[in-house]
This record gives structure tokens, C-alpha cells and sequence, in this order.
């Protein structure tokens, strides 16, 4: 590979060197630095001027000293080697194989930053997705291309949802997904809980995954996702192919992000997080969707957990500002002993309106999550009220609301880790759990549908 | 022309010597690619420059070019129905030429140079050519005139020549002045100028948008000032949409700034197939949407927002009354923080420059209601979302912004989350132009002030009577109190609540949106009568005409709102018989 390379660094802080200005170096750039021992390890230029150039370092920067480091400028963003043959392969944090095979055999390298998508180059996402899971593919049904998050809490059951999302997601037309796994600063059981499970459903050989564990320098987590979008988007776009894209933890990667900044001393914003976090994160987030130049799609399934459970901390809130919607995990429902704890009114699938309905689920599915989440809502109400005044003063049609609420919760979100429902079966729990409601409460669903979907005998009474 | 050379690259933010006689906010080419970029300061002969493309991989020492212009739009008949990033280049002719990424570096025209445009002189050889009489016409799109006028930067004066009725590019001279000038169908304007009128005039004319909320409690005038505060998902991209695709402006420039790719996908999808109900043509042909989503290079979004408005004034100068959605104004703001940082500038509050008031300021000027210099009357009317983050409204973004706009339309979580859509509080929103638009809504019906006054205040009473019902449970209450929550529960489900999928009820005329709400309040008001004759509410709760008056904002279309007098007539025959029955 070409290259200069030059001896002797100015300074080095943290994971930033700085070295005298050469000639040819290009901002955004990647040099590859050479510790007194031999060990390679890959920066990214973040700043040019006359005098001086700053490189942040992908690894540990223990041991660099001034006189016997080298770098060597390569002229080039950094860039992943792509190929279909990854399909099945394991890489680090920053694209390297780490499975004990070679790279796989290919000349063609993509630029991990990828390029903005054109907005008038999108297909607007339409597909359904089933996932099986009826908290989803009835209430906040997930479409091929869309970008939707789930926002869980520590030791909430957020792996095995997103597992059991991978196991069972489904297009209508029973065309399959490839995969694309990154986990960031996450722990090796972890990482091996996702194996375990790709291995499992028979998928393994269909998913590519990119590891940078907890033990890794943290830095290396800035490009783990960006290696993992870049390999989706070769597949995708140029390759045709539906990818599914888990990436988890987005918090572990926004506190390295917070890391690097407040090394760079600049001016944080909330948090000490920076003022481009979200810009930062829409450059991950915004690479899901669909093209008109490719058949393919990638849906993007990132993983976050909420510090102290909060939805207003700035990981969260600035995802939920670039993403199409999210599917929030709630640790009340999980304490009741309800898998998966999807929360109720918070979460949200933005695309779903354009991708139900007759000819793609069913001509119910619109008005029926519609009144079940209105039902739902005013059950939380009414829940509210019980715990101060009692529940028997409620007046019939407040009990009426509980008991819906309680068969919503047990039978309607709540299912098990292997239940694979379809969504025919997912409406019809639904329209079973409303027989607990007087059929007045049933306002925001079409007299016809009401006639023709809700069961005759009602189980309730 | 000065040439320099970049001594140092910071992201989006570059240095260049040798720039001693180039101008503040001149653009320039930079670096090998001739990315765009625009001076923003200058420091002896070091020029701070600003890029608007990807700038990865740029190098120390490549050259930096001005021709001494300050940055502009071209503004000429082809803006309808196109899609631009924040600098003008067209999205559509970058994607048939580099494929589905935005690659940096590549040169466009705004406008189809080769297109020939049916051009009507309207000045002859030997006028004289003022600020403000029309050159000549071009016809833009079927319904849509274009004059063409003296651009305002070029001095006055006689015409030595003007061409014959026929077909023009936007490269063919169209007249000649004695000074030798020559006019064209198109002219450029910078972005950070303002472009100039004869004078402001009041707000009496309401910008109807459809939305009963909005026309009816919290109305906008055209020339007003409007923002949609809210967290995310709590709909004022929906909001946004609803309002571009039903208001009763004649253009609309819909800026994404620093939003998501898919949602100008949806209005590129979505926008052509639907028809305006005044001019029966697809609401593309009104519209000119600026993209420059969150993934694109952020100066560009920093200037997209007067890109966008400077193409509203254009329209405006014709006499067209434009409307302007700007989603996100946070993202504008947080991209001036991010620069504003690179140049290592002082920060104010959370991290923004200090003069983000002023350019909220200047930017929310811009819009207004004013005497063309033909002398016809135009109008701007801005409508701007702001993204607090965690939905906190004492935040710097909404709270400067509150200082100068007067709609405030702010979203509601509670509401969002019981999915009550569109979710505008209430009790939070606000708008000052209520007084100047009476005079327009009494002419539509006599009873608005007073309906809009009486619904308001049964809200606001409903909102004290939630509180007790929260601690006591609703059947504590007296029936009249519980008349109360009944009677709000129909304005909030049939009047409020409007949903934006649903054929009939997206888009409701001025006369439905009254009548509606007027009904609601007769039957309470005859209903209080009655409950205080005696009557239980179980009475009127069971009334079947409750939810035939819900269910009228889907069932009555637009078109046919003689159908209300059987929803009347119901009313009268219900409540009579309970006012017979209880001696009211
Ligand atoms: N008037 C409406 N009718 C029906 N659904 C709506 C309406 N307004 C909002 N929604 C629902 O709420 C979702 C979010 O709305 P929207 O995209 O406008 O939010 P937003 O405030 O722009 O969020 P963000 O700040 O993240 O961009 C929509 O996808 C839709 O499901
Ligand atoms: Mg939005």
C-alpha cells in the first residue's frame, strides 16, 4: 500500500496525536500509526492546518511516545473491504476479521462514512414486516426500510426481544433477510447470546457481524456501526438484498462520542454530550431505507439503553428525533412478569400507516389498533383513579375498562420467546381482548368491521 | 477574481490565505473538487470559510477561489414542483447524474436553461422600465402567472429593445436598457438579503389551513408568524404536512432542515396525487421543497433556511401570498451552534451563539403582509417547528423563538400518547391574531366569537374539573359538572381530534368548522337547561344525537353540509321531547 511515512509526534493526548504537517494530508483521511513495538494501529485526521495535524487513534494509545512512533498517511478514508462472502464471517470492532479466516477475496472497497442518500432517490418504505411478536406487528408494525428503535432499560429483556425479532421476521411474500449484527461495548455474553441465537434459527451463515466488546478501546466504537451500515448498504443496494440491521448498544457508542469531545475540549451541550450528537447519530440512523436504484432495503433495529430509565436523557430523545418512531420497554409491565414489556402509549411505529390495511395485513388492522390504543390509554386512567378512591367504587364501565386492560396485557402483549403468532392471530387476540368492553366503547372502529371481526360470544362475560 | 490557498481544515470550517480582497460572505470554490463555500470572516488576508458540501479528504495547500459574489439563488420561472438542497442544487438532475449518494463537487444549473418558456412582453422599446412594472409575463404552470420584473438590484431606465412575444430560455436576452443591460426571464439574488417591497400592511386576512384547532381557536393570518413546539412524535411534521397540503396560500416552500430523507420522499409521493379544492390542480404545482435532511452537510442546512425564503420572497414580489413550513427550526439552530463552535466563538446559553436571537429575528422578519412595488398585495406567512429536546419548553430554541412569532401551537405529549391528533394543547397554545381576523370569520358566521369564547371556556372548566375527578372519581360530581366533561369530551372527539388520514375529515372548510362547534355548544346549553329542570344526565348521555354530532366531522363532506339539518333536526326532536318532558 502507498504511503508517507513520517517519525515523531508532537503531542499525544488521550486518543489524539498531533504530528507536524506533511504534505498530502487529507482531512477525514485515515493513517496508520506504528507503536515503538510494531503494533498498527488505525487513526482518523481530524483537523489539517500549515503547522500541524491532529489524528484521533482507534485503539490504545498507551505507550506512544513522541521520538519512536511512526505514522503513515494513506490518502484515503477508511474504507471496509466488501464482498457477499461476508455473509456468515465475524469482524472487529473496526472490520478485520477475527473468526481465524482470511479477508474474504474482493477488490472492492467502500468508504465507511457511505454518502448521503438523495432524498428524491428514496422508495418511501410501504412492506410489511412480520415479526411475529403482536406488541409490534399489531400495534407498532415494523416496515422493510424503516429505522425503529428499541429504547429499554438495564436488565430489561431487550436481547431477547430483538433476538426473537431476528428468528421470526418475516415478509408476506416469505422473502428472507440477510443480517447485519454490531455491538458496541457490549459484554462477551452478550455478543454470544446473539451467536447462540443466529445459530439456532439457522441463520448464521446469512449474518455478518462486527464486535467491539466491552474490553475494546471505547474509541472503537465510533466506527464499528459505520463498518456494520457499510456492509448492509453493499448488500442492499448494490447487492439487491433485504438486510436487517441490529445494532446495540447506541449508548455505549454516544459515551465515546462524549469521550472524544470532551477530550477535544469542545463545548458540550446537554449532558456533556456534544452539540452534534444528533447530526452525529442521523449519519448513522438516516443510512436505512430503500432506494429506486436497488431492489434491496435495510431496516434498522438500534439498540439503546436508557440511563436511569429515562426517555428524556439526550441518547434517547435525539434518537427518537431521527428515527421512525420506537419501540419503548417498560419496566412496570416487565415486573408483572409480561414478555416483551412493550410499552403502551409511548411507543410508536411512524411508517405503519402506510403499510397495513386491506391487500397488506388486514382491512381491520387500522381501526382496531386505533381503538386499542384508546382503550388502553383510558385504562391507565382508570387505574389511576382505583388506586386512590378503590376499585369498587369504580362505576361498571371503569371495571369494564381493568379487566380489558388486564386481558390486553396477559394475553395481547404477552407472549413467549418462541410464540411465533401470525398477524391474523395477533387481530384476533385483539378483537378478543375488546369483547371486555361494551360494544358503545368501541367508537373508533367501522360498524361494518365491528359487525363482521368481533367475536359473537364474548369470552368476558 | 482572488485565488488563495487553505491553510487549515476544521470539518466544515476551512481557513485560506492570500484572500485580502475577497468579500465578507462571497462564495468560493474550494480545494481541487471547487467545493461551495462562503466567506464568513475575514482576519488580515485569512479568510474563515465555510463549506457546504462533504469536504473528507480536502488537503492543506489546494486553492481556494472567489469571483467576488455574495452566495444567491436563481429565481426565474421552473421553481414550482422542484426539490433543491439547501444551496439550490436540484435533487432530482444529481440523482440521474451520480446515482442515489450525494457525491460533493458536482456542478448544476437551478433551473432548465434549455427549456423555452411562452414569454408576454408588456413594455415596449422606449418605456421606461421602473421597480415594479411587469417586463412581460411568462405562464409558469397552467394557473400559475409569473411575472417578470426588473430584478430590484439593477438600476431603472429605458428600454432600447424588448423581444417580440414567443419562446425564451432563461439564457436568452429578453430587453436591453440604453445602459447596455440586459434583462432575462431569471436573475440571481443573495440569499442573505432580504428583497425589497413598498411597505407592511396589517394581518386582517386568515390563512385558512383547514385544521379546526387551528382556524378556529389559535388562527394564523397571512403574513403571520406561527411555530409548532413539541418533543418527538408528537406530530409537527404531520402538522406541517397538513397545513402545506390544505391551506389557502398560493405557493408553498416546504424546507426539511436537518430532518429525515423519508419524509420528503412522502411529500414527493404524496403531494402530486392530491388536488387543491380551490384550483382543482395537483398541490406540487404551488410547491418548491427545499431538502437538506440531517445527514447532509450541516452549513448547508444553516443556510437552506434563506435559500428557502428568499424563493418565497420572489413569489411574494408577484403578488402571491406564499407559506413557508420550516421543520426544524431547532436543527438550523443547532447547526449555527456547531459552527459557531468550530470557530470557537463564545457560547451563550447551552452551548448556542450568542446572536441566535437575532438571527431567529431576522429570519421570522422576513415573512409578513405588504404592498408589492407593483402595488399589489403579497404575502409570507412562516410556520416553524421547534424540537426542544426532552420536550422542554424553557429551552433557548422555543423560548427566543416565542419573542417573535405570534402563534404558538404547542404540542402536547399526554395527548399525543392517548394518540388525540393533531395533539395542540389547548391550554398551551395561543395566538395573537384573533382580534385582527374577527372581522373575516363574522362574515362566515356571526356566532364565531362568541362559539369560539363559550367552547374555550368549557375547556378551561373542564381542565379544573379533571383535577377533582383525578382525586375523586367523575360520579362524585354534580350532573351539571358531569355535563361539562360530557360536552368537552364532544369537542375534543368531534371538533379537536382531526384525523389526517381519513378522506373527509383531513380538511375541513371555514363554514363546517363553526358549525360543528356551534352544535355542541347548543346542545349544552339546552342540555344545562334541562339537567337544572331536573332531569338525570343519564337522560342526555343516552341521547343517540351525541354521537351522530361526534361522528359529523367523517360523515358530513365539505361539499354537502345541507346534510347538518338532519343532525339539527335530530337535536331539536331529542331535546324537545326531554324539554317537554321536564318543562324547560
Ligand atoms: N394529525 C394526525 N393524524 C394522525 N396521526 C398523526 C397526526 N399527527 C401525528 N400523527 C402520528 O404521530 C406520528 C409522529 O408525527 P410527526 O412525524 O409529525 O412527529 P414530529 O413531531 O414531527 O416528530 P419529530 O420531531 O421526531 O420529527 C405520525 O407518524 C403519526 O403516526
Ligand atoms: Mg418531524
Amino acid at each position: 500500500m502507498r504511503g508517507l511515512e513520517f517519525k515523531g509526534l508532537r503531542s499525544v493526548e488521550g486518543p489524539i496525536i498531533i504530528l507536524e504537517r506533511r504534505e498530502n494530508v487529507g482531512f477525514g483521511e485515515i493513517a496508520r500509526i506504528r507503536d515503538r513495538s510494531g503494533v498498527m494501529k488505525v487513526g482518523r485526521i481530524l483537523e489539517v492546518s500549515d503547522s500541524a495535524v491532529a489524528v484521533q487513534v482507534f485503539g490504545p494509545t498507551t505507550g506512544l511516545s513522541i521520538e519512536e512512533t511512526s505514522v503513515e498517511f494513506l490518502g484515503k478514508p477508511l474504507e471496509l473491504r466488501v464482498s457477499v462472502d461476508m455473509l456468515g464471517r465475524i469482524y472487529d470492532g473496526l472490520g478485520r476479521p477475527i473468526d481465524g479466516y482470511p479477508e474474504p477475496f474482493s477488490s472492492e472497497f467502500r468508504d465507511i462514512n457511505g454518502i448521503p442518500i438523495n432524498p428524491s432517490a428514496r422508495t418511501y418504505p410501504r412492506d410489511f414486516i412480520q415479526t411475529g411478536v403482536s406488541s409490534i406487528d399489531g400495534m407498532n408494525t415494523l416496515i422493510r426500510g424503516q429505522k425503529l428503535p428499541i429504547f429499554s432499560g438495564s436488565g430489561l429483556p431487550h436481547n431477547r426481544l430483538a433476538a426473537q425479532i431476528i428468528r421470526q421476521a418475516r415478509l408476506k411474500t416469505e422473502e428472507s433477510f440477510v443480517m447485519v449484527f454490531a455491538a458496541m461495548g457490549v459484554k462477551y455474553d452478550v455478543a454470544r447470546f446473539f451467536i447462540h441465537a443466529f445459530e439456532e434459527s439457522g441463520v448464521l451463515s446469512n449474518v455478518v457481524m462486527f464486535l467491539s466488546l466491552a474490553d475494546a478501546p471505547s474509541i472503537e466504537r465510533l466506527i464499528t456501526p459505520r463498518c456494520a451500515l457499510t456492509a448492509a448498504e453493499y448488500l442492499a443496494y448494490e447487492k439487491n438484498m433485504h438486510v436487517l440491521v441490529v445494532l446495540t448498544d447506541m449508548t455505549n457508542y454516544c459515551e465515546a462520542l462524549r469521550e472524544i469531545s470532551s477530550i477535544r475540549g469542545e463545548i458540550p451541550s446537554r449532558k456533556g454530550y456534544p452539540g452534534y450528537l444528533y447530526s452525529d447519530l442521523a449519519s448513522l440512523y438516516e443510512r436505512a431505507g430503500k432506494v429506486k436504484t436497488s431492489a434491496g432495503s435495510i431496516t434498522q433495529i438500534p439498540i439503546l439503553t436508557m440511563p436511569n430509565d429515562d426517555i428524556s436523557h439526550p441518547i434517547p430523545d435525539l434518537t427518537g428525533y431521527i428515527t421512525e418512531g420506537q419501540i419503548v420497554l417498560e419496566r412496570e409491565l416487565f415486573q408483572k412478569g409480561i414478555y416483551p414489556p412493550v410499552a403502551g402509549l409511548p411507543s410508536l411505529s411512524r411508517l405503519m400507516k402506510d403499510g397495513i390495511g386491506p391487500g397488506m395485513t388486514r382491512e381491520d388492522h387500522k381501526d382496531l389498533a386505533s381503538q386499542l390504543f384508546a382503550a388502553y390509554s383510558r385504562t391507565k386512567q382508570v387505574r389511576n383513579l382505583a388506586a386512590i378512591i378503590g376499585e369498587e367504587e369504580l362505576s361498571t364501565l371503569d371495571k369494564n375498562y381493568l379487566a380489558f386492560g388486564d386481558r390486553f396485557e396477559r394475553d395481547f402483549l404477552s407472549q413467549s420467546e418462541t410464540e411465533n403468532r401470525s398477524i391474523e392471530q395477533t387481530l384476533d387476540i385483539g378483537w378478543k381482548v375488546l369483547t371486555h368492553l361494551p360494544r358503545e366503547e368501541l367508537y373508533r372502529i367501522k360498524e361494518e368491521l365491528i359487525e363482521k371481526y368481533l367475536p359473537k360470544v364474548p369470552e368476558g362475560r | 477574481m482572488v485565488e488563495g490557498r487553505i491553510i487549515r481544515i476544521n470539518g466544515p470550517i476551512i481557513q485560506a490565505k492570500g484572500m485580502a480582497s475577497a468579500g465578507l460572505y462571497d462564495v468560493v470554490e474550494a480545494g481541487d473538487l471547487g467545493l461551495v463555500g462562503e466567506i464568513i470572516r475575514l482576519n488580515g488576508d485569512i479568510a474563515t470559510i465555510q463549506i457546504y458540501e462533504d469536504n473528507t479528504g480536502m488537503k492543506v495547500g489546494e486553492r481556494v477561489v472567489s469571483h467576488g459574489e455574495p452566495l444567491s439563488v436563481l429565481l426565474g420561472p421552473g421553481l414550482i414542483g422542484r426539490i433543491y438542497d439547501g444551496i439550490q442544487r436540484p435533487l432530482e438532475e444529481l440523482f440521474e447524474r451520480t446515482g442515489f449518494g450525494i457525491a460533493p463537487g458536482v456542478k448544476t444549473h437551478p433551473l432548465d436553461m434549455e427549456r423555452k418558456w411562452p414569454f408576454k412582453p408588456l413594455c415596449k422599446k422606449g418605456d421606461k422600465l421602473e421597480k415594479g412594472k411587469p417586463l412581460g409575463v411568462v405562464q409558469e404552470t397552467e394557473y400559475l402567472q409569473h411575472p417578470i420584473y426588473l430584478p430590484p438590484n439593477k438600476q431603472e431606465g429605458v428600454l432600447v429593445e424588448v423581444s417580440p412575444e414567443g419562446t425564451y430560455t432563461l439564457s436568452e436576452p429578453i430587453a436591453r436598457m440604453e445602459d447596455g443591460t440586459e434583462l432575462f426571464l431569471c436573475h440571481s439574488w443573495p440569499v442573505r438579503n432580504p428583497r425589497p417591497y413598498q411597505e407592511r400592511l396589517g394581518m386582517e386576512e386568515p390563512l385558512l389551513t383547514g385544521q379546526r384547532v387551528i382556524d378556529v381557536f389559535f388562527p394564523i393570518s397571512k403574513g403571520g408568524t406561527a411555530a409548532i413546539p413539541g418533543g418527538f412524535g408528537t406530530g409537527k411534521t404531520m402538522t406541517q404536512h397538513a397545513v402545506a397540503k390544505w391551506c389557502d396560500a398560493d405557493i408553498i416552500v416546504y424546507i426539511g432542515c436537518g430532518e429525515r430523507g423519508n419524509e420528503m420522499t412522502d411529500v414527493l409521493r404524496e403531494f402530486p396525487e392530491i388536488h387543491d379544492p380551490r384550483t382543482g390542480r395537483s398541490i406540487m404545482e404551488r410547491t418548491i421543497l427545499i431538502a437538506n435532511t440531517s445527514n447532509m452537510p450541516v452549513a448547508a442546512r444553516e443556510v437552506s433556511i434563506y435559500t428557502g425564503v428568499t424563493l418565497a420572497e420572489y413569489y411574494r414580489d408577484m403578488g402571491y401570498h406564499v407559506a413557508i413550513m420550516a421543520d426544524s427550526t431547532s436543527r438550523w439552530a443547532e447547526a449555527l451552534r456547531e459552527l459557531s463552535g468550530r470557530l470557537e466563538e463564545m457560547p451563550a446559553e447551552e452551548g448556542f451563539p450568542a446572536y441566535l436571537p437575532t438571527r431567529l429575528a431576522e429570519f421570522y422578519e422576513r415573512g409578513g403582509r405588504v404592498t408589492t412595488l407593483e402595488g399589489k398585495k403579497g404575502s409570507i406567512t412562516i410556520i416553524g417547528a421547534v424540537s426542544p429536546p426532552g420536550g422542554d419548553f424553557s429551552e433557548p430554541v422555543t423560548q427566543h423563538t416565542k419573542r417573535f412569532i405570534r402563534c404558538f401551537w404547542a404540542l402536547d405529549r399526554d395527548l399525543a400518547n392517548a394518540r388525540h391528533y393533531p395533539a395542540i394543547s389547548w391550554i398551551d397554545s395561543y395566538s395573537e391574531y384573533g382580534e385582527e381576523l374577527k372581522g373575516f370569520w363574522e362574515k362566515v358566521n356571526a356566532d364565531w366569537a362568541t362559539t369560539r369564547a363559550e367552547a374555550m371556556e368549557l375547556l378551561k372548566r373542564e381542565q379544573r374539573l379533571a383535577q377533582i375527578v383525578k382525586l375523586i372519581g367523575p360520579d362524585a360530581l354534580p350532573d351539571t359538572s358531569r355535563l361539562v366533561l360530557l360536552c368537552a369530551d364532544m369537542i375534543k372527539n368531534g371538533f379537536l381530534q382531526q384525523n389526517a388520514f381519513d378522506p373527509v375529515d383531513m380538511y375541513s372548510v371555514p363554514e363546517k368548522q363553526v358549525i360543528i362547534l356551534r352544535l355542541i355548544m347548543d346542545f349544552y346549553n339546552r342540555a344545562l337547561r334541562i339537567i337544572r329542570a331536573g332531569a338525570p344526565l343519564l337522560k342526555l348521555r343516552s341521547l343517540s344525537v351525541i354521537e351522530r354530532i361526534v361522528r359529523m366531522k367523517s360523515q358530513i363532506p365539505n361539499e354537502k353540509l345541507e346534510l347538518v339539518q338532519e343532525v339539527k333536526s335530530l337535536l331539536d326532536r331529542e331535546l324537545g321531547d326531554l324539554e317537554k318532558e321536564y318543562k324547560v
